[in-house]
Protein backbone atom coordinates (compact mmCIF):
# COMPACT_ATOMS: atom_id res chain seq x y z
CA UNK A 1 0.00 0.00 0.00
CA UNK A 2 2.57 2.40 1.02
CA UNK A 3 6.49 2.26 0.07
CA UNK A 4 9.04 4.63 0.87
CA UNK A 5 12.20 4.60 0.09
CA UNK A 6 15.50 6.23 0.99
CA UNK A 7 13.21 9.42 1.87
CA UNK A 8 15.14 12.79 2.58
CA UNK A 9 13.26 15.65 3.71
CA UNK A 10 13.41 18.76 5.58
CA UNK A 11 11.86 22.34 5.76
CA UNK A 12 14.88 24.58 6.38
CA UNK A 13 18.50 23.58 4.77
CA UNK A 14 20.43 23.85 8.25
CA UNK A 15 17.70 20.92 9.97
CA UNK A 16 17.05 18.02 8.29
CA UNK A 17 14.11 16.06 9.70
CA UNK A 18 14.01 12.74 7.44
CA UNK A 19 16.84 10.85 6.77
CA UNK A 20 17.33 7.49 4.57
CA UNK A 21 14.11 6.99 5.77
CA UNK A 22 12.90 3.57 4.27
CA UNK A 23 9.00 2.11 5.66
CA UNK A 24 6.41 -0.67 3.94
CA UNK A 25 2.70 -0.79 5.15
CA UNK A 26 0.50 -3.26 4.27
CA UNK A 27 -3.24 -3.21 3.42
CA UNK A 28 -5.49 -4.50 6.56
CA UNK A 29 -4.00 -3.25 9.59
CA UNK A 30 -4.23 -0.17 11.83
CA UNK A 31 -0.18 1.36 12.27
CA UNK A 32 -0.01 3.28 15.36
CA UNK A 33 2.45 5.76 14.13
CA UNK A 34 4.82 6.88 17.39
CA UNK A 35 7.54 9.34 18.27
CA UNK A 36 8.60 12.39 20.36
CA UNK A 37 7.49 15.73 19.47
CA UNK A 38 9.19 17.00 16.79
CA UNK A 39 10.55 13.96 15.39
CA UNK A 40 8.41 14.31 11.85
CA UNK A 41 5.41 12.30 12.77
CA UNK A 42 2.73 14.79 10.96
CA UNK A 43 5.39 15.48 8.17
CA UNK A 44 5.44 12.15 7.12
CA UNK A 45 1.51 11.58 6.95
CA UNK A 46 2.02 14.80 4.86
CA UNK A 47 4.43 13.12 2.67
CA UNK A 48 2.46 10.03 1.99
CA UNK A 49 -0.97 12.15 1.27
CA UNK A 50 1.32 14.75 -0.74
CA UNK A 51 0.82 17.81 0.99
CA UNK A 52 4.47 18.19 1.10
CA UNK A 53 7.37 16.68 -1.29
CA UNK A 54 10.36 15.18 -0.53
CA UNK A 55 14.03 16.31 -1.16
CA UNK A 56 15.23 12.55 -2.29
CA UNK A 57 14.29 9.15 -2.30
CA UNK A 58 10.89 7.64 -3.10
CA UNK A 59 7.47 7.19 -2.02
CA UNK A 60 4.53 5.12 -3.60
CA UNK A 61 1.21 5.42 -2.45
CA UNK A 62 -0.76 2.90 -3.44
CA UNK A 63 1.00 2.93 -6.67
CA UNK A 64 1.08 6.68 -7.56
CA UNK A 65 3.37 9.58 -6.62
CA UNK A 66 1.76 11.31 -4.15
CA UNK A 67 3.12 14.96 -4.96
CA UNK A 68 1.60 14.33 -8.36
CA UNK A 69 -1.71 14.50 -6.81
CA UNK A 70 -3.34 12.21 -8.77
CA UNK A 71 -7.16 12.30 -8.16
CA UNK A 72 -7.67 8.42 -8.65
CA UNK A 73 -5.01 8.47 -5.63
CA UNK A 74 -6.91 11.46 -3.46
CA UNK A 75 -10.19 9.96 -3.81
CA UNK A 76 -8.75 6.93 -1.48
CA UNK A 77 -7.28 8.74 0.98
CA UNK A 78 -8.35 10.62 4.09
CA UNK A 79 -6.11 12.87 6.12
CA UNK A 80 -7.34 14.19 9.45
CA UNK A 81 -5.05 16.64 10.26
CA UNK A 82 -4.31 17.53 14.12
CA UNK A 83 -5.12 20.93 13.52
CA UNK A 84 -8.55 21.02 11.79
CA UNK A 85 -9.35 23.88 8.69
CA UNK A 86 -11.52 25.85 9.85
CA UNK A 87 -14.14 25.64 7.29
CA UNK A 88 -17.54 28.12 7.43
CA UNK A 89 -20.17 25.94 6.45
CA UNK A 90 -22.69 23.59 8.26
CA UNK A 91 -22.02 19.98 8.29
CA UNK A 92 -24.86 19.13 6.17
CA UNK A 93 -22.92 21.42 3.88
CA UNK A 94 -19.65 20.22 4.39
CA UNK A 95 -20.71 16.80 3.00
CA UNK A 96 -21.99 18.48 0.18
CA UNK A 97 -19.28 19.93 -0.77
CA UNK A 98 -16.90 17.29 -0.05
CA UNK A 99 -18.54 13.86 0.18
CA UNK A 100 -18.22 13.54 -3.87
CA UNK A 101 -14.50 13.74 -4.01
CA UNK A 102 -14.34 10.53 -2.11
CA UNK A 103 -16.45 7.60 -4.45
CA UNK A 104 -17.07 4.83 -1.79
CA UNK A 105 -18.08 8.08 0.74
CA UNK A 106 -21.72 6.64 2.32
CA UNK A 107 -24.11 8.79 3.97
CA UNK A 108 -25.81 6.39 6.28
CA UNK A 109 -22.55 5.69 7.67
CA UNK A 110 -21.75 9.41 8.59
CA UNK A 111 -25.27 10.34 10.01
CA UNK A 112 -24.72 6.56 12.29
CA UNK A 113 -21.05 7.90 13.23
CA UNK A 114 -21.94 11.58 14.07
CA UNK A 115 -25.47 10.18 16.15
CA UNK A 116 -23.13 7.77 18.21
CA UNK A 117 -21.02 10.78 18.94
CA UNK A 118 -24.24 12.46 20.25
CA UNK A 119 -24.18 15.01 17.25
CA UNK A 120 -27.88 15.47 16.60
CA UNK A 121 -28.17 18.90 14.53
CA UNK A 122 -26.51 18.70 11.20
CA UNK A 123 -27.49 22.14 10.26
CA UNK A 124 -24.68 23.30 13.22
CA UNK A 125 -21.97 25.83 11.69
CA UNK A 126 -18.38 24.16 11.78
CA UNK A 127 -17.16 27.40 13.30
CA UNK A 128 -19.57 27.18 16.23
CA UNK A 129 -18.68 23.83 17.66
CA UNK A 130 -15.95 23.15 20.32
CA UNK A 131 -13.01 21.36 19.26
CA UNK A 132 -13.99 17.99 20.68
CA UNK A 133 -17.22 18.35 18.55
CA UNK A 134 -15.51 19.46 15.44
CA UNK A 135 -13.17 16.33 15.59
CA UNK A 136 -15.85 14.01 16.27
CA UNK A 137 -17.57 15.21 12.99
CA UNK A 138 -14.24 15.00 11.16
CA UNK A 139 -13.46 11.75 12.81
CA UNK A 140 -17.12 10.47 11.37
CA UNK A 141 -16.50 12.05 7.81
CA UNK A 142 -12.80 10.12 7.48
CA UNK A 143 -14.52 6.91 8.07
CA UNK A 144 -17.57 7.05 6.30
CA UNK A 145 -15.25 7.84 3.17
CA UNK A 146 -13.97 4.50 3.15
CA UNK A 147 -10.84 5.24 1.32
CA UNK A 148 -8.75 2.66 1.52
CA UNK A 149 -5.96 4.46 3.12
CA UNK A 150 -7.08 6.83 6.28
CA UNK A 151 -4.65 8.67 7.99
CA UNK A 152 -5.43 10.49 11.56
CA UNK A 153 -2.99 12.80 13.27
CA UNK A 154 -3.60 13.16 17.10
CA UNK A 155 -7.77 11.84 16.66
CA UNK A 156 -8.34 11.01 20.38
CA UNK A 157 -6.72 14.72 21.44
CA UNK A 158 -9.42 16.54 22.19
CA UNK A 159 -11.95 14.12 22.70
CA UNK A 160 -14.31 13.60 25.91
CA UNK A 161 -13.78 10.70 28.14
CA UNK A 162 -17.28 8.90 26.54
CA UNK A 163 -15.86 9.54 23.11
CA UNK A 164 -12.97 7.43 23.24
CA UNK A 165 -14.78 4.17 23.60
CA UNK A 166 -17.02 5.25 21.42
CA UNK A 167 -14.06 6.21 18.50
CA UNK A 168 -12.55 2.50 19.65
CA UNK A 169 -15.81 1.00 18.67
CA UNK A 170 -16.15 2.69 15.46
CA UNK A 171 -12.63 2.11 13.98
CA UNK A 172 -12.98 -1.40 14.71
CA UNK A 173 -16.40 -1.01 12.76
CA UNK A 174 -14.84 0.91 9.81
CA UNK A 175 -11.83 -1.71 9.58
CA UNK A 176 -11.49 -4.55 7.26
CA UNK A 177 -8.20 -6.41 4.70
CA UNK A 178 -8.50 -3.61 1.90
CA UNK A 179 -7.77 -0.80 4.37
CA UNK A 180 -5.51 0.99 6.03
CA UNK A 181 -4.66 3.33 9.04
CA UNK A 182 -1.92 4.88 10.21
CA UNK A 183 -2.55 6.94 14.00
CA UNK A 184 -0.21 8.91 14.67
CA UNK A 185 -0.94 9.42 18.83
CA UNK A 186 1.01 10.10 22.31
CA UNK A 187 -2.33 8.69 23.84
CA UNK A 188 -1.43 5.27 23.43
CA UNK A 189 -3.45 4.18 26.47
CA UNK A 190 -6.28 5.46 24.18
CA UNK A 191 -5.85 3.07 21.57
CA UNK A 192 -3.59 0.33 22.90
CA UNK A 193 -6.35 -2.26 22.32
CA UNK A 194 -6.48 -1.44 18.49
CA UNK A 195 -3.26 -0.60 17.15
CA UNK A 196 -1.52 -3.91 15.22
CA UNK A 197 1.27 -2.77 14.42
CA UNK A 198 3.69 -0.33 15.71
CA UNK A 199 5.98 2.09 14.10
CA UNK A 200 8.29 4.34 16.12
CA UNK A 201 10.50 7.18 14.88
CA UNK A 202 13.80 8.60 15.94
CA UNK A 203 16.51 10.46 15.11
CA UNK A 204 15.30 10.88 11.28
CA UNK A 205 14.55 7.45 10.92
CA UNK A 206 12.56 4.51 11.84
CA UNK A 207 13.65 2.64 14.41
CA UNK A 208 11.16 0.35 14.97
CA UNK A 209 8.34 -1.31 12.72
CA UNK A 210 6.66 -5.08 13.78
CA UNK A 211 3.16 -6.52 14.62
CA UNK A 212 2.11 -6.55 18.14
CA UNK A 213 1.94 -10.54 17.59
CA UNK A 214 5.12 -10.36 16.99
CA UNK A 215 6.61 -8.30 19.46
CA UNK A 216 4.59 -10.51 22.09
CA UNK A 217 6.12 -13.40 21.02
CA UNK A 218 9.84 -11.86 20.77
CA UNK A 219 9.46 -9.75 23.75
CA UNK A 220 7.98 -10.34 27.33
CA UNK A 221 6.07 -7.50 29.88
CA UNK A 222 5.83 -8.24 33.12
CA UNK A 223 5.83 -6.11 36.58
CA UNK A 224 7.88 -7.83 39.18
CA UNK A 225 8.73 -7.21 42.37
CA UNK A 226 12.60 -5.13 43.36
CA UNK A 227 14.02 -8.70 44.28
CA UNK A 228 13.70 -10.27 41.26
CA UNK A 229 16.23 -11.20 39.31
CA UNK A 230 16.62 -12.12 35.51
CA UNK A 231 18.94 -12.10 32.93
CA UNK A 232 16.96 -11.26 30.17
CA UNK A 233 15.62 -7.86 31.28
CA UNK A 234 16.29 -5.31 28.51
CA UNK A 235 14.77 -2.78 30.32
CA UNK A 236 13.19 -1.65 33.74
CA UNK A 237 10.94 1.26 35.36
CA UNK A 238 10.71 1.93 38.99
CA UNK A 239 6.84 2.28 39.62
CA UNK A 240 4.85 1.56 42.74
CA UNK A 241 3.84 -1.69 42.02
CA UNK A 242 6.98 -3.11 41.19
CA UNK A 243 9.28 -3.02 38.41
CA UNK A 244 8.17 -2.99 35.24
CA UNK A 245 10.02 -4.67 32.74
CA UNK A 246 10.69 -5.47 28.79
CA UNK A 247 12.23 -9.01 28.75
CA UNK A 248 13.65 -11.26 26.12
CA UNK A 249 10.74 -13.83 25.58
CA UNK A 250 12.37 -17.41 26.43
CA UNK A 251 9.33 -19.28 27.35
CA UNK A 252 6.83 -18.54 24.56
CA UNK A 253 4.40 -16.87 27.27
CA UNK A 254 2.25 -14.35 25.18
CA UNK A 255 1.73 -10.80 27.27
CA UNK A 256 0.27 -7.87 26.62
CA UNK A 257 2.06 -5.33 24.77
CA UNK A 258 2.61 -1.88 27.11
CA UNK A 259 3.18 0.36 24.34
CA UNK A 260 5.11 2.99 26.57
CA UNK A 261 7.00 0.76 28.18
CA UNK A 262 7.86 -0.49 24.62
CA UNK A 263 8.65 3.25 22.89
CA UNK A 264 10.68 3.88 26.37
CA UNK A 265 12.40 1.08 25.81
CA UNK A 266 13.16 1.07 22.16
CA UNK A 267 14.75 4.62 22.79
CA UNK A 268 16.67 3.91 25.33
CA UNK A 269 17.96 0.26 24.14
CA UNK A 270 17.46 0.67 20.23
CA UNK A 271 20.19 -1.93 19.72
CA UNK A 272 19.65 -4.65 21.99
CA UNK A 273 15.95 -4.06 20.87
CA UNK A 274 16.64 -4.28 17.03
CA UNK A 275 19.09 -7.21 17.41
CA UNK A 276 15.82 -9.46 18.67
CA UNK A 277 13.80 -8.77 15.54
CA UNK B 1 -14.40 -5.50 29.22
CA UNK B 2 -11.27 -4.69 31.75
CA UNK B 3 -8.38 -5.71 30.31
CA UNK B 4 -6.11 -8.05 32.63
CA UNK B 5 -2.30 -6.19 32.31
CA UNK B 6 -0.56 -8.81 31.92
CA UNK B 7 -2.17 -11.53 29.26
CA UNK B 8 -2.44 -10.76 25.70
CA UNK B 9 -5.34 -9.26 24.48
CA UNK B 10 -6.35 -12.22 22.26
CA UNK B 11 -5.91 -14.19 25.03
CA UNK B 12 -7.99 -12.37 26.91
CA UNK B 13 -10.84 -11.86 24.90
CA UNK B 14 -10.07 -15.85 24.64
CA UNK B 15 -11.12 -16.07 28.18
CA UNK B 16 -13.65 -13.52 27.63
CA UNK B 17 -15.41 -16.22 25.24
CA UNK B 18 -14.43 -19.13 27.16
CA UNK B 19 -16.43 -17.55 29.99
CA UNK B 20 -19.33 -17.05 28.30
CA UNK B 21 -19.98 -20.49 26.65
CA UNK B 22 -19.02 -21.68 30.58
CA UNK B 23 -21.92 -19.62 32.00
CA UNK B 24 -24.20 -21.27 29.00
CA UNK B 25 -24.86 -17.54 27.25
CA UNK B 26 -23.50 -19.45 24.26
CA UNK B 27 -24.14 -22.74 24.18
CA UNK B 28 -22.42 -25.66 22.60
CA UNK B 29 -23.69 -25.88 18.67
CA UNK B 30 -24.59 -21.84 18.96
CA UNK B 31 -23.17 -19.72 16.74
CA UNK B 32 -21.28 -16.86 18.17
CA UNK B 33 -20.60 -13.13 17.32
CA UNK B 34 -18.78 -12.58 14.15
CA UNK B 35 -15.43 -10.74 14.39
CA UNK B 36 -16.44 -7.52 13.66
CA UNK B 37 -19.17 -7.38 15.96
CA UNK B 38 -17.30 -8.74 18.77
CA UNK B 39 -14.07 -6.55 18.10
CA UNK B 40 -17.09 -3.30 17.92
CA UNK B 41 -18.41 -4.74 21.33
CA UNK B 42 -15.03 -5.06 22.77
CA UNK B 43 -13.48 -1.46 21.41
CA UNK B 44 -10.77 -4.31 19.89
CA UNK B 45 -9.46 -4.64 16.35
CA UNK B 46 -10.64 -7.22 14.35
CA UNK B 47 -7.57 -8.94 13.51
CA UNK B 48 -6.75 -9.51 17.25
CA UNK B 49 -10.58 -11.49 17.54
CA UNK B 50 -9.33 -12.78 14.15
CA UNK B 51 -6.57 -14.40 16.01
CA UNK B 52 -8.19 -14.91 19.04
CA UNK B 53 -11.05 -17.41 16.71
CA UNK B 54 -7.85 -19.43 15.16
CA UNK B 55 -6.64 -19.46 19.02
CA UNK B 56 -9.78 -21.31 20.07
CA UNK B 57 -10.02 -23.55 16.87
CA UNK B 58 -7.08 -24.88 17.38
CA UNK B 59 -8.13 -25.86 21.12
CA UNK B 60 -10.99 -27.25 19.62
CA UNK B 61 -13.60 -24.90 21.49
CA UNK B 62 -15.01 -23.17 18.34
CA UNK B 63 -15.58 -24.31 14.86
CA UNK B 64 -15.66 -22.46 11.25
CA UNK B 65 -18.65 -22.90 8.81
CA UNK B 66 -17.62 -21.64 5.98
CA UNK B 67 -19.69 -18.27 4.98
CA UNK B 68 -21.84 -18.47 8.14
CA UNK B 69 -19.73 -17.90 11.25
CA UNK B 70 -18.41 -19.61 14.14
CA UNK B 71 -19.68 -21.79 16.09
CA UNK B 72 -19.75 -23.18 19.25
CA UNK B 73 -18.12 -27.14 19.55
CA UNK B 74 -20.20 -30.04 21.05
CA UNK B 75 -17.76 -30.46 23.85
CA UNK B 76 -16.56 -27.09 24.30
CA UNK B 77 -17.20 -27.03 27.99
CA UNK B 78 -15.20 -30.07 28.43
CA UNK B 79 -11.69 -28.42 26.64
CA UNK B 80 -12.50 -25.16 28.48
CA UNK B 81 -11.38 -26.97 31.81
CA UNK B 82 -8.82 -29.01 30.07
CA UNK B 83 -7.42 -25.56 28.87
CA UNK B 84 -8.08 -23.65 31.86
CA UNK B 85 -6.73 -26.19 34.02
CA UNK B 86 -3.34 -26.69 31.79
CA UNK B 87 -3.11 -23.00 32.06
CA UNK B 88 -3.17 -23.15 35.98
CA UNK B 89 -0.83 -25.18 36.04
CA UNK B 90 1.67 -23.93 33.69
CA UNK B 91 0.82 -19.89 35.07
CA UNK B 92 -0.42 -19.65 38.63
CA UNK B 93 0.82 -22.78 40.63
CA UNK B 94 4.48 -21.48 39.82
CA UNK B 95 3.99 -18.37 41.40
CA UNK B 96 1.84 -19.90 44.05
CA UNK B 97 5.00 -22.25 44.96
CA UNK B 98 7.43 -19.26 44.39
CA UNK B 99 5.58 -17.61 46.67
CA UNK B 100 5.18 -21.02 49.50
CA UNK B 101 9.08 -20.71 48.98
CA UNK B 102 9.76 -17.26 49.66
CA UNK B 103 7.08 -17.04 53.20
CA UNK B 104 8.85 -20.06 54.17
CA UNK B 105 5.66 -21.88 54.54
CA UNK B 106 5.25 -26.06 54.62
CA UNK B 107 3.36 -28.11 53.10
CA UNK B 108 1.59 -29.07 55.70
CA UNK B 109 0.50 -26.00 56.22
CA UNK B 110 -0.84 -25.77 52.81
CA UNK B 111 -2.67 -28.88 53.53
CA UNK B 112 -4.03 -27.70 56.65
CA UNK B 113 -5.57 -24.18 55.27
CA UNK B 114 -6.66 -25.86 52.54
CA UNK B 115 -8.78 -28.08 54.35
CA UNK B 116 -9.94 -25.27 56.45
CA UNK B 117 -11.04 -23.17 53.07
CA UNK B 118 -12.91 -26.26 51.73
CA UNK B 119 -14.98 -26.38 55.33
CA UNK B 120 -15.81 -23.11 54.95
CA UNK B 121 -17.06 -23.04 51.32
CA UNK B 122 -19.27 -26.01 52.07
CA UNK B 123 -20.64 -23.90 55.56
CA UNK B 124 -21.42 -20.99 52.92
CA UNK B 125 -22.83 -23.40 50.37
CA UNK B 126 -25.15 -25.29 52.89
Amino acid sequence: MINIEHLEFSYSKQAKLLSNMSLQIGAGRIHGLLGKNGEGKSTLLKLISGLVFPNQGTIDTMGFVPAKRNPKMLQEIFFLPEELPQITLSIENYEKVYAPFYPKFDSGQFNNYLKEFDIENKKAMLTKLSHGQKKKVFIAFGLATNTQLLLMDEPTNGLDIPSKGQFRRMVASGVDESRCLIISTHQVHDLDSLIDNIIIMEKHEIVFHQTIENISQKLLFRVVDRNDQSENVIYSEDNLRGLYQVCKNTTGEESKVDIELLFNAVLQKTNQIKSIF
Amino acid sequence: MEFKETQAIYLQIGDYICEQILLGRWNEGDRILSVRELGVALQVNPNTVMRTFEFLQSLEIIFNKRGIGYFVTADAKLKIIAYRRKQFIDQDMPVFFKNINILGMSMDEINQRYREFNKNETAVNI
